[in-house]
């Protein structure tokens, strides 16, 4: 079996897995990137979310014979720039600041999606927000906290 | 003290944190401490169960009932097959008592062989094995010979209850006598699941000697602790228990995360390496603790000008197949049946019944919310037939200062009904909106030819509608219950001069490893930074009790800020003038390290008598205030919630912004359990036990939630603090409902309000209560 090969957080790897395995499972328990979370298995919750080429997927979803050649970023590549400083890029503050985060499970998943979602050039709009995470379950927060984080980072600074 | 409101940013009396010159904040949350674990869930490197790696591991899974009711003759593996690489563990490996600790000794481990099975998908046998594949192999080629048994899953026509409590106070039938309008109304909720986003999990790892150390996600150490002793036979230093960062709980990791610990260390001790149990949500739904349902009838007699004078109320819970909590649960649901109002002949009747059903348990306002959806439907209802607005009819009656409860409590102090009331309905603009709701409403009715329906006379096909509740919430565990516990909180001053506060009580995203340094600090002038947190694990902390019952703040954070008074008080009788912050390195340099153990002493005045059922139900009651917007959408009967308003008082805002934070999601809990969240069963099993079948909202669901926060302060507690995590639950849902009432003219008494429900009940006519 030959390995198949990507990018993750800016980094080559090479696994040797069966194509069907999860993208989830190679990151989690072949990579060690425990970041990214399992809520559900089936494409509803959002936990795992990832970006694949800048668009953010279910890696649940995605078996890991569909990721060869392909860039994939998790929550632990977020920010390479402030993971390199030791701190937090401005979303991750936001969150912090607002409150954006409480268990925190859902947590990696929403900061993916709206990386993609401002990446993709997202505004404040608070209707954007929530249909640009609309894909992500959060159960503690309500919501609102994580959308008045988004909008934080999405807003040009006073 | 006077109850007063507050807005961010917070005041200055509210900062009582203290922050060294020079000290580096590279961020605040309005004002106040970040979230001491945030960065490490917000880079991915925090570490929840299953992200813990024990080298060696193996998988668990359990092999459950397909019966709702059966004796289980045998449990057979196919002997065709090679079993050599995988270990089973039934009724018959349990070294200790087969029984899940709790209230009962009812619900076993595992059914034994000749036992009854209880429920549909009831834990029957263990495996585990090195990999996931050999499980999945291997799981369907164990027979289980059952004998099917009738089982019941209607709760009142069960004949055996866990528990019955009657509440009475007055002279019923004069109270009758008395009223003017006589209001009968039954109303019905059903399951609601936790859906904490992290399924239940577990790690067992055994020890060389018999012990055994779980490492799971959990709202209770000393829960666990207790049912792996109990079950696996061990002593208190054998047994060990860590909480792993915790991914959401809600009620569904109080008691249902015992069961799992036990199972994952019993094929731990089979297999002599540490077991992973990680539920996948089909099974954690499947299988856990939901909301209790219930059946609420009402029978209230009001003057007419809008005065309660009787109220007879029947509360029937479906237990579910085995007791779990369920004698507490009913108990706040009856204490809190009546709403929060003052009335002078009242009779409260409740049961909980026995079912076929998977077992129900703790959820977030633990009977409360389903009680008081009742009371509160009701009394929209009352304020509807006396042509008296709900708020109006609601000032009229609400408890003050004074008054007198059902079990013959005065309520002496903190008293907030009035006050949160009064913002909810003169923030949102309540009497000028519902007077536009009611004349839009007017205008479908009159426009069409068919005037009664709203769904088919009007152009426009989209209905608003604004609704109110107010409710109480007794504060922490009822009746004697905090008596019992004996809870501790220790702090150490360590010989290094470091502080550290030892609890039991978890985080789960609530934001306990957040409060307690920061109520510390507060009394000790440090800076927060400088308290440290000691590790949830029974190894080195003391029994603060369970997390529960919004407890942490008010009860467990009360005592270590007793703890933390002492700690200064007795460095600074060393050194007089100087404060603590000055003194307290070297003081530990000098005298060594201190350690304070603070438990819990009864709140002075409070008395309840359990067998009697009178008395302080509760040391305090918080109190909250919802109004909901609502769209109703004309042709499909969709409900949109767009808006809502939560007052809650707290008695004592610990960090606003994690204060709000519960409120919006207790809040966003409730619109799911008004509108969408619902349980369907099949012979007692439960049919949409996936996440693409059991619904909550999502981020395009979720109102607008606005939070108001109100400080009625507590004198028993040292810094005022009622709790905060259930209140919202509690007036959501009610709310909601009467916010579809305004606009589209019908009350749905069942919850959810789906569109099918609100379709049958437009269908069997307006202004009707929907049939039962």
């Amino acid at each position: 079996m030959s390995g198949i090969r990507f990018l993750v957080n800016g980094a080559p790897a090479e696994v040797d897995a069966p194509g069907m395995r999860r993208l989830l499972d190679v990151l989690r328990e072949d990579l060690g990137l425990t970041g990214t979370k399992e809520g559900c298995g089936e494409g509803e919750c959002g936990a795992c979310s990832v970006l694949l080429d800048g668009q953010v997927v279910d890696s649940c979803l995605v078996p890991i014979c569909q990721v060869e050649g392909r860039i994939v970023r998790t929550v632990e590549g977020l920010s390479l720039a402030a993971r390199e400083r030791g701190s937090l890029d401005a979303l991750q503050e936001a969150f912090l600041e607002t409150g954006g985060a409480q268990c925190g499970i859902c947590t990696p998943g929403m900061l993916m999606a709206a990386r993609a979602y401002l990446d993709g050039g997202g505004t404040p709009d608070e209707d954007a927000i929530r249909e640009a995470i609309a894909g992500n379950l959060c159960r503690c927060t309500g919501y609102t906290k994580i959308v008045e984080a988004i909008a934080m980072v999405a807003a040009p600074q006073p | 003290m006077p109850t007063r409101t507050v807005t961010r940013p917070a005041d200055a009396e509210l900062a009582a944190l203290v922050i060294a010159p020079g000290e580096l904040t590279p961020g605040r949350a309005a004002g106040f401490p970040l979230r001491r674990e945030g960065p490490a869930k917000l880079t991915g490197a925090a570490k929840y169960t299953d992200d813990l790696v024990f080298p060696g591991a193996w998988y668990g899974i359990t092999i459950r009932s397909t019966d709702a009711r059966a004796r289980l003759v045998a449990i057979e593996p196919d002997p065709m097959l090679d079993w050599s690489q995988v270990g089973i563990v039934t009724a018959a490996d349990i070294p200790g008592d087969n029984v899940v600790s709790g209230i009962r000794d009812d619900q076993p481990v595992l059914v034994p062989i000749g036992g009854e099975i209880q429920h549909h998908s009831e834990p029957v046998a263990l495996l585990a094995a090195a990999d996931r594949e050999t499980l999945r192999r291997l799981r369907g080629s164990i027979r289980v010979v059952t004998e099917p048994l009738r089982p019941v899953f209607d709760p009142e026509a069960s004949d055996h209850a866990f528990a019955q409590y009657d509440i009475a106070t007055g002279d019923l039938q004069a109270g009758f006598a008395e009223a003017h309008i006589v209001l009968e109304g039954e109303y019905r909720v059903g399951h609601q699941e936790q859906l904490y986003i992290e399924n239940q999990a577990m790690i067992a790892v055994p020890g060389e000697a018999g012990e055994i150390a779980v490492h799971g996600s959990l709202q209770c150490p000393y829960y666990v602790h207790r049912a792996l002793m109990r079950a696996i036979g061990l002593d208190a230093r054998q047994a060990r228990v860590i909480q792993a960062e915790t991914g959401g709980a809600f009620g569904g990791k109080e008691e249902y995360p015992s069961i799992i610990a036990v199972h994952a260390a019993l094929l731990a001790r089979k297999c002599q390496r540490p077991v992973r149990m990680i539920y996948d949500r089909h099974e954690d739904i499947a299988a856990t603790t939901k909301r209790h349902p219930a059946i609420v009838r009402h029978r209230t007699g009001v003057t007419r000008d809008g005065r309660l004078v009787a109220q007879d109320i029947e509360v029937i819970m479906d237990g579910g197949a085995y007791c779990t909590l369920t004698p507490v649960v009913l108990s706040r649901g009856a204490l809190h049946a009546g709403g929060p109002y003052h009335c002078d002949n009242v009779r409260i009747r409740a049961r909980a019944m026995r079912t076929n059903t998977p077992p129900n348990g703790a959820f977030r306002g633990f009977g409360a919310p389903q009680t008081q959806f009742a009371a509160e439907t009701q009394m929209n209802r009352i304020a509807e037939r006396l042509g008296l607005s709900p708020a109006e009819v609601r000032a009229r009656n609400v408890y003050r200062l004074g008054d007198t409860t059902p079990t013959g409590q005065v309520l002496r102090e903190s008293v907030a009904g009035e006050e949160v009331l009064r913002i909810a309905v003169e923030t949102t603009d309540f009497e000028r909106l519902r007077a536009e709701t009611a004349r839009e409403l007017l205008e479908r009715r009159g426009s069409g030819t068919i005037a009664p329906d709203p769904l088919l006379t009007s152009s426009t096909r989209h209905a608003t509608g604004i609704g109110l509740a107010l409710a109480w919430h007794g504060a922490g565990f009822t009746g004697s219950g905090e008596v019992h516990l004996a809870s501790v909180a220790s702090i150490e001053l360590t010989a290094d001069g470091q502080i550290r506060v030892l609890t039991a009580s978890t985080e789960m995203g609530q934001g306990t490893k957040t409060i307690f340094p920061l109520m510390v600090a507060g009394e000790l002038g440090v800076p927060v930074d400088w308290v440290e947190l000691a590790p949830q694990d029974t190894a080195f902390v003391p029994d603060s009790g369970p997390t529960v019952a919004s407890r942490t703040a008010m009860v467990v954070g009360g005592l270590c800020i007793e703890a933390a008074r002492r700690l200064k008080a007795e460095v600074e009788a060393r050194h007089p003038g100087l404060p603590f912050n000055e003194v307290f390195r070297d003081d530990a340099a000098a005298n060594g390290p201190i350690r304070i153990d603070q438990a819990f002493e009864p709140y002075p005045g409070i008395e309840f008598d359990d067998a009697t059922y009178r008395g302080d139900a509760y040391p305090a009651f918080g109190w909250a205030a919802a109004v909901a917007t609502v769209d109703v959408d004309l042709d499909t009967a969709e409900v949109t919630v767009l808006d809502v308003l939560a007052v809650d008082d707290v008695g004592k805002v610990i960090h606003p912004i994690l204060c709000e934070g519960q409120v919006e999601g207790g809040t966003l809990q409730a619109v799911g359990y008004a509108t969408i969240e619902e349980i369907k069963l099949e012979d007692g099993r439960y049919l949409n036990d996936r996440l693409a079948t059991y619904l909550i909202p999502t981020a395009l669901d979720a109102p607008h939630i606005r939070t108001v926060l109100v400080e009625a302060p507590f004198s028993g507690a040292p810094h005022g603090a009622k709790g905060v995590g259930e209140l919202p639950m509690d007036v959501g849902a009610p709310a909601v409902i009467a916010a579809i009432h305004d606009a589209v003219g019908v009350w749905i008494t069942d919850l959810p309000a789906s569109p099918e429900r609100i379709l049958a009940t437009l269908a069997s006519g307006p202004g009707r209560a929907s049939a039962a």
